[in-house]
């Protein structure tokens, strides 16, 4: 089995519109949740969101583009652009053949069904734009990026909702291990800040009015974001032989499912994936120094998330670092890994933990290093990224530094 | 402004042309217009004219909406127009 390395990285989030705006933000413990500005927010009990601010679509897009990119694929091509631009990779020949691209999305393309329902059903249009479809299926950010960059490859939409990232990203880390693909293109993308996105989280009461407080004993829930973020993973040989930067290897992939319960999280089915994806990478639990946690700030998440840890690492779950960056960006849901797999790599290549902001008060269910508040400096061999998600899937990817 | 000139407005801004470059015996094909920017067009003249045309694009032919040209088009568009009218 080959080594897979990661050789670009973009992203567009509530943090930032590229990677160093984001990775400066993370430093520096900055917080992109605020108040939603969108149609009908009135009539909403949460009015909080992870938004991207001053997004000008035009800016990136021309009409007929715009015609058929919803949202969440416009993030996807932005983030997408950044990420093989620092690749330096051109996709021709054999390489295009050998080369595809894995995006996860819970969502799709919502903002395009809320906007059409809408017309249809609260105005009472009887026509709707003919590329409705085209601009709302799950596989649309992925077609495109496809299209942009001629990925001829393996190419496919994950969704597992909260999961959806680090499931794609798992496919494409298997997928360039096994000799399958030269290069994926992979990560995930999300854009669910629209009325009924927010209405139906609405209906399980698990969100905030205020802010997302993972850990703290006075969390009250999670908090939506949006945006994307996109990671060129390239066998290591290929890498090398061209002289490409390394950002860091992808050393090892997990994932379970609880087989339990349609919503509540198991810490039987979080600690067999976190355990899973150390024995694949075959590293040992003390190398461990840093978990971007899944860490909503929702009651049963953050307990059952450290509980798991401490099963899975005993005395050593005391001596590494976990945070959650969705303090400050938000869940993305379909597109969080990938968003919170910047954090992974900032820790990995400058030695960097993001904090978890908001943190106020400890709680003895998650007693462990949540680096609060203000980000440290600390060098890290390994990271882990968890996501666990609605449905009881569980995947976890283990990084290590290069 | 005139159905006329309605309809190339709609036909040039989906083919990225001014008004002026579009002559009334061009095929979409000539200003280069594909399947996609067809039923775009339509779109825009069913906005614009409030009517619904009978185009069908598994069989573009099959309609009685003719789109050989910009001229047919045109007259189908004021066809469907007066019957709207009547």
């Amino acid at each position: 089995m080959g080594r897979v390395v990661i050789t670009g990285a973009g992203t567009i989030n509530p943090l930032g519109s590229d990677m160093p705006s984001t990775l400066l933000a993370m430093q520096e413990g900055r917080c992109g949740i605020g108040p939603l500005e969108i149609e009908d927010v009135d009539r909403l009990s949460i009015q909080i969101g992870g938004q991207i601010k001053g997004y000008d679509e035009a800016a990136h897009f021309n009409r007929q583009q715009i015609a058929l990119y919803d949202r969440f694929t416009q993030f996807a091509l932005l983030a997408a652009r950044e990420a093989i631009g620092q690749s330096g990779l051109s996709f021709s020949g054999e390489l295009a053949d050998q080369s595809g691209v894995i995006f996860g999305t819970s969502g799709g393309g919502l903002n395009t069904q809320d906007e059409n329902y809408r017309a249809v059903y609260e105005a009472g249009k009887n026509r709707v734009h003919p590329f409705i479809v085209p601009r709302l299926m799950n596989n649309a950010a992925t077609s495109h990026v496809s299209i942009e960059w001629n990925l001829r490859g393996p190419t496919f939409t994950v969704a597992t909702a909260c999961a959806s990232s680090n499931h794609a990203m798992g496919q494409a880390f298997n997928m360039v291990r096994s000799g399958m693909a030269k290069v994926m293109v992979t990560g995930g993308s999300e854009a669910m800040l629209c009325f009924g996105g927010i209405k139906a989280w609405e209906g399980l009461r698990v969100m905030s009015r205020d802010a997302c407080r993972p850990f703290s004993a006075t969390r009250n829930g999670m908090v939506q974001g949006e945006g994307a973020a996109v990671f060129v993973f390239e066998d290591y040989e290929h890498a090398r032989a061209r002289g490409a930067e390394i950002l860091c290897e992808v050393a090892g992939f997990a994932m379970s499912s609880d087989a339990c319960d349609i919503v509540t999280p198991s810490k039987q089915g979080a600690a067999r994936a976190i355990g899973g994806a150390l024995k694949d990478a075959k590293i040992s639990k003390d190398s461990v120094g840093y978990i971007n946690a899944h860490g909503t700030g929702t009651a049963a998440n953050d307990k059952t998330e450290c509980a798991a840890v401490a099963d899975v690492f005993g005395a050593h779950a005391d001596r590494l670092m976990i945070s959650s960056t969705k303090s400050m960006h938000g869940h993305l849901i379909g597109g969080t890994g990938a968003v919170e797999l910047i954090a992974c790599i900032m820790a990995l290549r400058d030695g960097i933990i993001a904090p978890t902001i908001g943190y106020e008060e400890a709680d003895p269910e998650c007693a462990l290093d949540v680096v609060p508040n203000v980000a440290r400096e600390a060098q890290v061999e390994v990271a882990l990224s968890n996501a666990f998600a609605f449905g009881g899937m569980n995947a976890v990817i283990a990084l290590r530094r290069h | 402004m005139s159905i006329k000139d309605q309809v190339i407005a709609i036909i040039a801004e989906q083919a990225m042309l001014e008004p002026s470059d579009i002559q009334m015996e061009n095929t979409l094909e000539d200003i280069g217009i594909d399947s996609l920017g067809l039923v775009e067009s339509i779109f825009a003249i069913e906005e614009t004219f409030d009517i619904s045309v009978p185009f069908n694009a598994n069989d573009p032919s099959a309609g009685d909406f003719d789109i050989s040209s910009v001229a047919a088009i045109v007259a189908a568009v004021e066809k469907l127009k007066s019957e709207q009218a009547a």
